[in-house]
């Protein structure tokens, strides 16, 4: 019996646990399970690797100074990654999510590193070094971009002109600069290096341009390409549960990347390359008549408290204002009053899709209050009440109305048919888009002005009264 | 011409199991509820953390004796750690709170 085979049999057993703990994910009963499974899996994976890792030609030594060193980064990593996971805010997570998956990028750049000298010579080795470094690299600093810009750290996109055109020159000049390494062999890492360096600066120009509301599909796409990197560096080893599980993510990422511009009515090109907001907002201002009309909170609890049926539709600003746990008390008030109370959720509602029944999920909202756009919109018509907060884009009809906006085409929220709508908002300034919204403009609707959080509580106050 | 042909037949199990795993994560995918897109994305960006048994490969073939290897190598498994552990831990939050409640 070869010890080889052991470790074989490890990870098949780990690429089993991956390919099952996906698919557990895409159902929500067995979502939880799936994910422990591959964490198994995971587990199991690196443990057999210390242990019974070996080089076919004998480089594998374990003194231990090298395992003590393995042991305490796999130790720092882990308390670090815990807290955290365990720490952060639910409203924070696409963040979080975006800074580890930079972390895996950073480690196939840095593994694409430290393997070069030793593969030289070798054209096909190098060939996949040279794409796990710079594409690792690439995840990386994207990662980092789009987690300051989700941060606010990092507001406004910022237009480097002719971006277009910028980045496909650098994209290619990184392509043919890449491709003359992997013939030309140079023995000196120093020209290495600058391609690690020049592959950073192309993931910051990638992910510079692109606005704010796309952010979740640029990490979705990061995603698959760090994938991608783990994979060129099972490649390389010859090891099967890297390159399983690189690829996995790496397909499973690029379907959800396009399930999401889907769910956006956007091509993805249109993602990367369209500039988003900014001078396109200019065609609705123009044809905009009608005034806004404001609302009082004992009026919206009185329209409230007499509905028969009251349609919640939250959005990011609700997240911000750290505003589900008030939400959930006034459903629980009105539904003690017999009013029917439902979300409406838009497929991107939040930042990333799904984010925003996370967020709900927290504060003990039931699943099922949770309605899906395309089963609430034939409701908004026998609907007394909807309540936005928070929310504008998604429900924006000049999304079906106004060709010339940029998110035409977008699948919205049909509010406009309801009896009442009443919109939360800190103030008028335009949704994440960057663009004006119609919907405020209209007869039924009314706008309750305030942070929704101080909004929602002297809400339920007033209701309590009632 | 060869060389290619050379490079794929040589490493010929290694390209079936590639095309394989692409159509197996399109087909695990499929069909997703949007609901659960977040925490998929979170669980598949946990699963690439597998980068960490390279990073670890890496560390285990350096000679004890190149300290700078040994200290890419080391900042390699950590970054490669946070991946899989903060993965796989923030997903599971996520999914904590998703538990049918009435």
């Amino acid at each position: 019996m070869e010890i080889k085979y052991i470790l074989d049999i490890i990870y098949l057993v780990a690429s089993v646990t991956f390919v099952l703990g996906l698919k557990m994910l895409s159902h929500p009963d067995s979502a939880r399970k799936g994910n422990l499974y591959a964490a198994f899996g995971m587990t199991l994976a690196i443990i057999g690797t210390i242990l019974l890792y070996n080089h076919a030609d004998g480089y594998t030594t374990r003194e231990p100074i090298k395992i003590i060193l393995i042991l305490a980064a796999i130790g720092v990593g882990t308390v670090a990654g815990w807290l955290t996971a365990s720490k952060v805010q639910m409203t924070k997570m696409p963040e979080l999510v975006s800074l580890f998956n930079g972390m895996g990028g950073a480690c196939a750049a840095i593994i694409g590193l430290m393997e070069y000298e030793h593969n030289l010579g070798k054209t096909g080795a190098l060939a996949t070094i040279i794409a796990g470094l710079i594409i690792g690299s690439v995840s990386f600093s994207g990662s980092v971009i789009a987690f300051l810009k989700l941060n606010e750290t990092m507001k406004k996109p910022i237009r480097i002109p002719k971006y277009n055109i910028l980045n496909t020159v650098v994209m290619i000049a990184l392509v043919l600069f890449g491709t003359y390494i992997v013939y030309d062999q140079p023995e000196h890492l120093f020209l290495v290096v600058l391609l690690f360096v020049f592959a950073l600066v192309y993931g910051v120009l990638f992910v510079i341009p692109i606005g704010g509301a796309d952010m979740p599909v640029v990490i979705s796409l990061l995603n698959s390409f760090t994938g991608l990197a783990a994979a060129f560096g099972g490649f390389l080893y010859q090891n099967q549960v890297m390159l399983t599980g690189g690829i996995l993510v790496g397909s499973a990422g690029t379907i959800l990347t396009l399930a999401m511009c889907k769910a956006m009515n956007r091509p993805l090109s249109n993602v990367i390359f369209g500039a988003f907001g900014g001078g396109a907002a200019t065609g609705t201002a123009a044809n905009i008549n009608g005034s806004i009309k404001d609302i009082s909170i004992s009026d919206t609890a009185i329209l409230m408290n007499y509905a028969k049926k009251v349609v919640i539709v939250p959005g990011y600003g609700l997240a911000v204002a750290q505003a589900q746990h008030v939400i959930h008390e006034l459903e629980l008030l009105l539904e003690e009053r017999g009013v029917e109370v439902v979300y409406a959720i838009h497929p991107v509602a939040g930042r990333m899709p799904g984010h925003m029944n996370v967020l709900l999920a927290e504060s003990n909202v039931s699943y099922d209050k949770l309605v899906e756009m395309e089963d609430i919109n034939p409701q908004f018509a026998n609907t007394d009440v909807v309540l936005v907060v928070g929310a504008n884009d998604v429900v924006n009809p000049a999304a079906k109305t106004d060709p010339s906006s940029p998110i035409f085409g977008m699948p919205i929220l049909d509010v406009e048919n309801a009896t009442n709508i009443i919109v939360n908002k800190r103030s008028m300034n335009a949704g994440y888009a960057g663009i004006d919204n119609l919907l405020f403009y209209q007869p039924k609707t009314s706008m309750l002005f305030g942070d929704a959080k101080g909004v929602l509580s002297k809400l339920v106050s007033e209701l309590k009264q009632m | 011409m060869n060389q290619i042909i050379n490079f794929l037949g040589e490493n010929i199990q290694m390209i079936y199991i590639i095309i394989l795993s692409v159509f197996v994560g399109v087909e695990v995918i499929g069909k997703v509820p949007a609901v659960l897109h977040t925490p998929l994305m979170s669980g598949a960006n946990a699963i690439h953390g597998v980068v960490i048994v390279g990073a670890i490969i890496v560390m285990l073939n350096t000679p004890a004796e190149n300290i700078l290897a040994l200290a890419l190598g080391f900042v390699a498994v950590v970054f490669g750690t946070l991946n899989v552990v903060g993965g796989f831990a923030v997903t599971d939050r996520m999914l904590e709170m998703f538990k049918k409640k009435k």
